[in-house]
């Protein structure tokens, strides 16, 4: 586990697959993820970015959620 | 006929209700996720016909129906806005809760729960199933859209679900009514299994649940497990709804308490959950085959692109407005003509006198210019009706989502914004949806300023006006339709940037929405949902403008006259009088005494300008059968023989009309929405201000600038 490298999940590459690590803070918007079904341990893949500052659409557990770059930079996330 | 396949094991062996238990009535909540299809579920149940859509938040208030067994076993069903937890973060998912606790005033306690998951989804889908079975209380789990879990290779062991959470699983497909039989049957058992879910929790949250659970059954007589439930549901709340006031202090004592000692024990809970979960998927789900990309991916590839994905949305919004001049126009002109006809009919087959004018000039000629716009409201509500059972919307809102959050608004705004665009009052209803308070109040105050279909009909007579003897092509008409819902919407973002600057200054709210699959829109909903609002709008031209047009009609024939002076009639009417003392303050508009007596109206309702036109004007000279309302509009003069509808005027008249508050509906449901006079009244002000000083300006400016 020590060796992974953190990053955001606001930072991933369109395509690019990674695991929730941990949520920056408990905040209502990390709490509802939760809820959804995006906790630690969870693949997560990037599908797309409407713009460089946009909101982003994910894929995780077979669903598809659309949030905005701000609350994806709560999540950090790591490659397998 | 419903094929009736051989029903599972668990039910083969119910015997017919005896007498007694057929006098149990029992009250069901209808829970699940957003667009799990509940909605659908509960009209099949109850013979109801609410609003089914593909989006999250089409249901955003509790519905009452009821239901009948196979054996006339009446059962009471609430309908729930959906949620993904119990945890309420907006105020649909407040209702939700309150309801599930029967703490909501006016709603019965439910007995008992049916939770609808999503099966193609079922971890995710049994979250909120979890914390249902939690509460103790006896619950049938319908796993719905078993077709499409099907077809994605999902296998599923609903003797094991049903043994491990201690509910009674059903399989549906809600949208072919198929597995409504054994619901029913399932629902009208006199005894269900009462589940039994204990997650193992943190030991500082099972002591804190503990001391909840101990108040809940020495002072409610709750059992235990309800109790348990409860309890936890409770003190994982932000601020928990309770009528008791001990228990409310208990409760914020020991998430106090919680919090100091486990920072992130409300994380803890959730995963605590989803392993337990997790667990009994890994026994209960087979995912045959590796899961291909779906259908649905391959559309938003297109449908969200960067280019094609504008594309789209301005083809379809293109089409939209294209088709409200160019499908329409033909059966309008028919509408028309016949009530031109039927009003000289019945002026050669009456005497003449007050009763043939009260019938030509007050009713025909009031209801009939208004009526003659129902195709247009019709192709409106077609166009809408189809948009949101198709799945589009969330996409829509992903691709604006950028504009939403410049101006301080969630992404979730979007849709009521959209649904505003019909009718602002559920626009401002499915604002519930808007966690934020403040974000949510800044939706309600600009969601009028989205032109509703009110609205419609006088941009479409004032570009007809404009556009008459000019041989303008359906696709100019169109650009200038588009253009004034365009400025709404355009202003509505300003003043919601204004007020997020302002007044109603704060942080931006979470915005995480889920894109549901597409579907093919059912054609036979959305034609009802159509043929509804056509009802509607039938429905006011016969009430509100049937009786305004007799009310105009006595206040435009009284003082009489003696008929030689027939001429000017209109200008000593009572009516004429108040528009001869209203004219200097809309004279700066374009607007003469005539069409002040239009916007008095049209305060009462939008259509009134209307009919008070067709009114005013066909009083003054009959129109020839061959001419059209906007024909005569245009060859108006005034004294001095100049133009009365300029085309400076109709614009200046559609500006006033995209702006001003003219709807008491409105104002009332924001009242009840924001449970004060204030905001409406400050909506009347701002909006009707701005609406007079925007027509002003156009006007003004337009002359100024060689428009006459």
């Amino acid at each position: 586990m020590n060796n992974l490298l953190l990053k955001l999940l606001s930072d991933l590459q369109i395509g690019e697959k990674a695991r929730i690590q941990s949520f920056h803070e408990e905040s209502r918007t990390a709490l509802r993820l939760q809820e959804m079904g995006l906790l630690p341990g969870t693949e997560i893949e990037m599908i797309r970015k409407a713009s460089t500052t946009g909101p982003i659409e994910i894929k995780a557990r077979g669903i598809r959620l659309t949030l905005r770059l701000e609350d994806a930079a709560l999540i950090n996330v790591a490659n397998d | 006929m419903i094929d009736n396949p051989p029903l599972p094991k668990h039910l083969s062996n119910v015997s017919p209700p005896s007498h007694k238990e057929s006098e149990q009535s029992f009250t069901y909540a209808l829970v699940g996720n957003p667009n799990s299809g509940k909605t659908t579920l509960f009209n099949h149940l109850t013979g109801l016909k609410q609003k089914v859509g593909n989006y999250p938040g089409v249901t955003i208030e509790k519905k009452i129906g009821t239901c009948f067994s196979q054996h006339g076993q009446k059962m009471t069903v609430i309908d729930l806005p959906g949620a993904y937890s119990l945890s309420a973060h907006s105020p649909d998912e407040k209702i939700l809760n309150e309801v599930a606790l029967g703490q909501m005033e006016g709603s019965p306690r439910p007995d008992r729960f049916i939770c609808i998951v999503d099966a193609s989804n079922l971890e995710r889908n049994l979250y909120l199933a979890a914390q249902i079975a939690e509460l103790g209380r006896p619950t049938i789990l319908v796993l719905n859209m078993m077709d499409i879990a099907d077809k994605q290779g999902i296998h599923i062991d609903t003797d094991r679900i049903q043994k491990e959470l201690g509910v009674t699983v059903i399989t549906t497909q809600a949208h072919k009514k198929k597995g409504l039989i054994e619901l029913k049957l399932a629902m009208s058992k006199a005894s269900l299994t009462t589940p039994s879910l204990n997650i193992d929790l943190p030991k500082p949250v099972s002591e804190a649940v503990l001391k909840v659970q101990s108040h809940l059954i020495s002072q409610k007589g709750e059992n235990l497990n309800a109790a348990r439930g409860e309890a936890l549901l409770l003190l994982t709340e932000d601020s928990p709804s309770s009528h008791d006031p001990a228990l409310s202090q208990l409760v914020s004592s020991l998430q106090e308490k919680l919090k100091r000692e486990l920072c992130n024990w409300k994380s803890l809970v959730i995963a605590a959950r989803y392993n337990k979960l997790g667990e009994l998927c890994k026994k209960a789900v087979l995912q045959k085959s590796e899961v291909k990309k779906s259908l649905t991916e391959h559309f938003d590839d297109v449908l969200l692109h960067k280019t094609y994905g504008w594309l789209t949305l301005f083809l379809v919004m293109g089409t939209l407005f294209w088709s409200i001049f160019f499908l329409s126009e033909y059966p309008m002109h028919g509408i028309e003509w016949a009530f031109n006809k039927l009003g000289s009919f019945t002026e050669s087959a009456l005497p003449a006198g007050p009763l043939q004018d009260l019938l030509v000039n007050g009713v025909i000629t009031g209801v009939g210019s208004v009526l003659m716009f129902l195709p247009q409201i019709l192709m409106l509500f077609f166009f809408i009706g189809f948009l949101e059972s198709s799945g589009y919307l969330p996409r829509a809102a992903f691709m604006l989502d950028k504009v939403m959050s410049k101006v301080g608004l969630q992404g979730k705004s979007f849709i009521p914004l959209l649904s505003s665009y019909a009718c602002a009052i559920p626009g401002i209803m499915a604002t519930r949806t808007i966690s934020s308070p403040k974000e949510r109040l800044a939706t309600i105050l600009i969601a009028p300023w989205m032109s509703c279909s009110a609205r419609l009909p006088i941009y479409l007579l004032m570009i007809a006006t404009l556009a008459s003897g000019r041989n303008a092509s359906p696709i100019i008409k169109a650009g200038i339709l588009m253009g004034a819902y365009a400025l709404g919407t355009f202003v509505a973002f300003g003043t919601a940037w204004i007020l997020r600057k302002t007044i109603l200054k704060g942080p931006v709210q979470h915005s995480v929405m889920e894109l549901p699959a597409y579907r093919l829109p059912s054609f036979k909903n959305t034609i009802f949902e159509m043929l509804q609002h056509g009802k509607l709008f039938l429905k006011r031209a016969g009430t509100l403008i049937l009786a305004f047009s007799i009310v105009l009609w006595f206040l435009m024939s009284h003082p009489a006259q003696d008929p030689e002076a027939i001429d000017s009639q209109l200008e000593t009417s009572y009516i004429g009088q108040i528009g001869h003392l209203m004219e200097p303050a809309i004279k700066p508009l374009g607007y003469d005494w005539k069409m002040g007596i239009g916007i008095l109206s049209s305060f009462a309702a939008r259509e009134l300008f209307i009919s008070t036109m067709a009114q005013i004007y066909h009083a003054e000279d009959n129109f020839e059968d061959e001419t059209t309302f906007a024909g005569t509009l245009q060859k108006q003069r005034n004294p001095s023989g100049q133009a009365v509808f300029t085309p400076l005027t109709c614009i200046s008249l559609m500006v006033f009309f995209i702006f001003a508050m003219q709807c008491m509906s409105t104002l009332a449901i924001v009242k009840k929405e924001t449970n004060s006079w204030r905001w409406p009244l400050f909506q009347l002000v701002y909006m009707t201000g701005f609406a007079y000083l925007a027509a002003l300006i156009v006007y003004q400016g337009g002359k100024l600038l060689g428009f006459a």
